[in-house]
């Protein structure tokens, strides 16, 4: 791959992320906001989004101001494919911080100082996965207020009558959306992992985020507990914002991982509506070879 | 809905009027305030711009350019839960006509607005370019040593919409959706998940 195609790609990657909601997250907006009380609150907080949203996309400029913390995660043969992607990400967010695409979101929590350029020990997080295939390269930006929203429940767990069942982890679930309320930017979307442990738990959740909201889930069960879990969220009244209304969930994405016979954790990662996701494949030369 | 329209300075008599669900928009001076700027202002710090009457935004904006040329890129509210600690004192040292941010607030502040005529207004989170769109003017920036999002900002704004949701006779739309989505959340859980479980 040629450093300067990779670097471009990576600027395209992460600007579009940035800025342009993705076609699946704007439909279910608009079928949200279709299912809204004409002159409700909820549906002029609907129209309020859709409004910015597009916006955002005309213009290029950030779909919401705390334009999140970066996830990277690379998909790749062994080789320096993946060195040369890794610097590229990092130059990419300085310089788009620079352009005041990228907020400056990295304090180093030492001397409390912001990094100014979304750099930092550890940050931004990029994960590399080898696999056979062509090179993938997903990128999502993830705000702070829905991130502080995200949880791990351990089971079982008293407070809520969860044992260690799909009933349990329905309860989990609804509790995680109470919990919220309007203040993880509502409707949102819970990406779940069932399983695991502390660690891998929140990563696979986050992981779940990747998947379009109009896909099925390929086991049977836990594409009905996703579709149980949005009916029985919008069924609570908390709305977009948290204003009251019949939107409080856009989608439910769960998956399982295998976990210890002493841990069942359910690991909910909270995602605002601004869901900002996108993957690219890339070409042999490191350009775009598709959006996929 | 009628569009209640707002100027500052709010003056106590107009805050009064003022209910929760009403839709508002604001037009006048707005000064951002963060975590850290929230701090300093309860922890004894001055603030560099006289605050009664103005509205506090939980906002750190994107902005780009440089001293006098600043424009704001983008410019939503953040979580207002996490002023909860300092508000009320900075309610009660500097007089502000609002608060303005997301997600509202809880008990202390609920009761600062109330003993000192001020109001909280929900802007929605996430809508950063139509909000963007309502700032006509950066008018000075303080505090940047708390870096960019969390300076104080001192913003002139148009016609920036809001909702009522905390008022000052005390009433709280997000204590109203809390408590009865909770009523919906023990109805749901009386409805068992149908699914089983592989055993």
């Amino acid at each position: 791959m040629e450093e300067d195609r990779v670097y471009q790609s990576m600027h395209e990657l992460i600007r579009r992320t940035c800025t342009d909601l993705p076609q699946d997250i704007l439909d279910a907006i608009e079928n949200a906001r279709a299912a809204e009380r004409a002159g409700s609150i909820a549906q002029a907080t609907l129209d309020t989004i859709l409004k910015s949203s597009r916006l955002s996309r005309e213009r290029t400029l950030p779909i919401c101001q705390d334009t999140g913390a970066l996830l990277a995660l690379i998909q790749s043969r062994p080789g320096m494919d993946v060195v040369l992607i890794e610097e590229a990400i990092r130059k990419a967010v300085r310089a788009l911080t620079a352009e005041g695409i990228l907020r400056q979101n990295c304090v180093d929590p030492l001397t409390d100082r912001n990094t100014g350029d979304n750099t930092g020990q550890g940050a931004p997080q990029i994960h590399c996965e080898l696999a056979d295939g062509p090179t993938v390269v997903r990128v999502m930006l993830k705000g702070g207020g829905s991130e502080n929203m995200s949880t791990q429940y351990s089971l079982p767990m008293a407070r809520i009558q969860a044992g260690r069942d799909f009933e349990g982890v329905r309860r989990c679930l609804l509790d995680a959306v109470h919990q919220a309320q309007g203040q993880g930017c509502a409707p949102g979307i819970l990406g779940v992992c069932i399983g695991g442990d502390r660690a891998s738990g929140y990563l696979e959740a986050k992981r779940q985020l990747f998947r379009r909201l109009d896909d099925v889930n390929p086991s049977p069960v836990l594409a009905l507990l996703e579709q149980t879990v949005v009916a029985q969220a919008n069924s609570l009244g908390i709305g977009p914002m948290g204003l009251g209304g019949r939107t409080t969930l856009l989608g439910c994405k769960i998956c399982v991982a295998g976990r210890h016979p002493a841990c069942f954790f359910v690991t909910v990662s909270y995602s605002c509506w601004a869901t900002r996701r996108y993957q690219v494949e890339l070409d042999t030369t490191g350009g775009i070879g598709a959006w996929i | 809905m009628d569009l209640i329209h707002l100027t500052t300075p709010l003056f106590p008599e107009v805050v009064r009027g003022l209910a929760i669900g009403d839709m508002v928009d604001l037009t006048g001076t707005i000064v951002t305030g963060r975590d850290q700027v929230h701090k300093y202002l309860a922890s004894g710090g001055k603030p560099p711009v006289d605050l009664s009457g103005l509205g506090i935004y939980h906002c750190g904006p994107v902005v780009v350019g440089k001293e006098g040329h600043w424009r704001i890129s983008a410019a939503g509210p953040t979580t207002s839960m996490r002023e909860e600690p300092y508000q009320a004192e900075v309610i009660e040292r500097f007089r502000p006509g609002a608060i303005l941010g997301k997600g509202g607030m809880g008990e202390k502040t609920r009761a600062a607005l109330m003993a000192h005529d001020c109001v909280y207004l929900h802007v929605t989170g996430g809508a950063a370019q139509f909000l963007a769109e309502r700032i006509v003017r950066v008018e000075a920036v303080y505090l940047q040593e708390f870096g960019q999002p969390e300076a104080m900002w001192v913003l002139s704004v148009r016609n920036l919409p809001a909702l009522v949701t905390m008022d000052c006779r005390g009433s709280s739309l997000h204590e109203r959706v809390r408590e009865e989505s909770l009523a919906g959340l023990n109805a749901a859980y009386g409805a068992p998940f149908t699914g089983g479980h592989p055993r």
